[in-house]
């Protein structure tokens, strides 16, 4: 009895480990699709190029003698985020700013141009065999019986939370309290308006694929070191997955990519737990078809409506 | 900012760009990541990508007055001979007719690429149905190949269903899927049609992996019978007693090659058949109602089209023939796996529909012979392929969304004398 209570606690515990970082990259696809209406296929890319940055990094660093693991995290994190900033940057100034006036179908297909790109890139760039990476922390807390029935939460899994607990916190601070974050919001609402009122709207849209693509990177290099693998096609599946977080929240609102991102973690790690580890992404696009559905506008969405 | 210190902040981001992923590169030593300095090729890569971006920054406005007059509207113009439509008739009949005599008079594997292009072109056609004319993006078209080569796999090797029964019945069964899928999904706005179809393209694909006691798993399904002739079959002896050979029948020696050239006029009978078909929706009401429908929905409704039949009708008839193509494929492959009917495969033939202009039949047909033909020309140039498709989407839609050759509408001519 208290095994199974046991067993569920933690697939609730690795699905909330796993859904965290969905989060953390679901909150670029909603943020851009709030103001600019569309849906940055390459994102996912962005992830996966942020995590062989940040291993590039820490085995760089090491390779230079820096042997404390937290420092080495954070500044293999920073030099990640800055990267993985730069191609948010200009994979919005390449292949959808001067496409914004067009229609959608044209602005979908740039951006899926755009990850096949990027992803062979990759591909040639560093090869596509798996780059596997020695965990760098290890141990963790254990609750329970030792011997008998336990949950484990390592460390990794820890730092993974907390990280993404303090972006979130960061990010509604910046959205609700500072001019940019003002700007974001108001853009989203209308952005003629916002630019006759003097605001460059150029400017907030670069700065939103920009914010999108640093949470990538801390997602990046956290589930790089959690899963502690790498390889080019990973940023397909991971931005598929986010993407369905954004839409099960309500695409435009980051609390909804928040919450999307735990649900669809936890529901995946408990279609693996108890019922077969390969069909946890059918549940996961699953999920997304029955939402698109019968929820389109998510659970803290608004409804969309349109105008002629 | 002067130009000079935008195109040195542009090349400056490119470098930080290129700067990790190209400039180092990753491996593994034992159990230690390893990162060193990549090869000169690599390094050359990222100065000649860091000095263009440069000078293109520098010189924008050169290059901007350039390329606006590849952005520019005009289609081009049909050469002389081709003007009158009497007269594009008589050369399609040249095509044809050349097309039917290619096999006899080239080789074995020239005939062999040939069916392969057919076989995309058959995909691409059936893909600018749904994208092109009444402009759903699909994503997940593989799937729809995917069960047309699946169900004539299956029910050859659980019922013995020769090809010829099972082609219709792939698809329809195709067609079925289609239905099933866009009945619900039809209701929902663009992008998100675009999404739901590739997750719809990836459950087929983890379905087919997984479900290894009906389909063999990622061993996919071997020994998929040849087409056969009126019931004559291609191998060297019958498969079963009292079977008679092609060659015997014909009281002719036997060669393999015999096999390789009917593919291919099989192939090339189901293109045609595909292109009558299409045509003739085109000029049907409900090929107009999904052009209509593509250029604006409201306006669509409001004038009493129901959009939802209408998009239900083009991505039935679209799946319909990405499940002949699959079942075709899969008799002339004589083995399928879930390895053949992955994303990227779906990308190519959106490329190919993009490329060649959406809605237009002959740019589709021109793209997908580029796109089949280039990469077996070009060995070397296989390993770029995809990165050259990624980039031509994003130029394309940037620079001629309308595709090299735009579609032209239906209409009718004065005769000249």
């Amino acid at each position: 009895m208290s095994e199974s209570i046991f067993y569920f606690l933690q697939q609730i515990a690795n699905g909330l480990t796993i859904g965290s970082t969905y989060a953390l990259i679901a909150i670029g696809y909603t943020m851009v699709y709030g103001i600019i209406g569309m849906i940055n296929f390459a994102h996912g890319e962005v992830y996966m190029i942020s995590t062989y940055v940040a291993f590039i990094a820490l085995a760089g660093l090491s390779m230079m003698g820096i042997d404390n693991p937290f420092l080495l995290i954070a500044m293999a994190l920073a030099v990640s985020i800055l990267v993985a900033s730069a191609y948010g940057f200009s994979i919005e100034r390449v292949a959808y700013k001067p496409l914004r006036s067009s229609k959608r179908l044209i602005a979908l297909i740039s951006a899926i141009g755009m990850s096949i790109f990027l992803q062979n890139y990759i591909r040639l760039a560093q090869g596509s065999r798996d780059i596997a990476m020695p965990s760098m922390i290890q141990g963790g807390f254990l609750f329970g019986d030792p011997d008998g029935s336990h949950i484990m939460i390592s460390y990794m899994q820890v730092i993974i939370m907390v990280t993404t607990v303090l972006c979130m916190i960061g990010l509604t601070l910046f959205i609700s309290r500072s001019r940019m974050g003002r700007a974001c919001r108001a853009c989203a609402q209308d952005i003629g308006m916002t630019n006759l009122l003097g605001i460059n709207s150029n400017n907030v849209i670069a700065v939103t694929f920009v914010i999108g693509a640093a949470l990538a990177a801390v997602a990046g290099m956290l589930l790089g070191l959690y899963y502690g693998v790498v390889n080019p096609y990973i940023g397909f599946i991971a931005g598929l997955k986010a993407f369905t977080a954004a839409v099960l929240g309500g695409i435009g609102s980051i609390p909804g990519a928040m919450l999307g991102g735990l649900i669809l973690g936890i529901s995946e790690s408990l279609t693996a737990g108890y019922l077969s580890a390969e069909y946890k992404d059918v549940v996961a696009f699953s999920l997304l078809v029955l939402i698109l559905l019968f929820m389109p506008q998510g659970i803290l969405g608004k409804p969309e409506v349109e105008k002629i | 900012m002067s130009r000079v210190t935008s195109a040195f902040v542009a090349a400056l981001i490119t470098l930080v760009l290129g700067g990790f992923l190209l400039g180092m590169s990753l491996t593994s030593e034992g159990i230690n990541l390893v990162v060193e300095t990549s090869t000169t090729g690599k390094m050359t890569v990222l100065f000649v990508g860091v000095v263009l971006v440069f000078l293109l920054q520098l010189f924008r406005e050169q290059v901007g007055s350039f390329t606006s007059k590849m952005r520019s509207d005009e289609r081009m113009e049909l050469p002389s001979f081709l003007r009158t439509s009497q007269q594009q008739r008589m050369w399609t009949m040249f095509v044809i007719a050349g097309l039917v005599l290619f096999p006899f008079i080239s080789s074995r594997g020239a005939v062999d690429i040939a069916t392969l292009t057919l076989i995309y072109v058959m995909l691409g056609l059936g893909l600018n149905v749904v994208v092109g004319l009444a402009g759903l993006l699909d994503l997940g078209y593989v799937g729809f190949y995917a069960v047309g080569a699946y169900s004539y796999a299956l029910l050859n090797m659980y019922f013995g269903v020769s090809f010829w029964v099972a082609l219709p019945i792939a698809g329809g069964l195709a067609a079925l899927f289609g239905f099933l899928l866009g009945f619900p999904v039809l209701r929902l706005r663009g992008d998100y049609l675009a999404i739901v179809t590739l997750g719809f393209g990836e459950i087929i694909r983890i379905l087919l992996n997984n479900w290894t006691e009906l389909t063999g798993g990622p061993n996919g399904i071997a020994r998929i019978p040849k087409p056969t002739f009126f019931g004559l079959e291609f191998n060297r002896r019958p498969s079963e007693e009292g079977a008679t050979t092609f060659h015997d029948f014909f009281g002719i020696g036997y060669s393999s090659e015999y096999k390789v050239m009917f593919l291919y006029l099989m192939a090339l009978v189901l293109v045609l058949i595909t292109l009558y078909v299409i045509r003739r929706l085109i000029r049907m009401p409900i090929g107009r109602a999904w052009e209509a429908l593509r250029e604006d929905e409201i306006a669509c409704r409001s004038l009493g089209l129901n959009p939802t039949t209408i998009k239900l009708g083009a991505f039935t008839i679209g799946a319909s023939f990405a499940g002949f193509a699959g079942s075709f494929f899969a008799a002339r492959q004589g083995f399928i796996s879930p390895e053949s009917f992955t994303f990227i495969e779906s990308a190519i033939i959106l490329a190919i529909v993009v490329l060649g202009g959406m809605g237009s039949q002959l740019g589709v047909i021109l793209a997908a012979i580029a796109m089949t033909v280039l990469p077996e020309l070009a060995r070397e140039f296989d390993e770029y392929r995809m990165l050259l498709f990624g980039l031509m989407m994003v130029l394309m839609m940037i620079w001629r969304p309308q595709g090299l050759l735009p579609m032209k509408r239906p209409h009718l001519e004065l005769k000249r004398d």
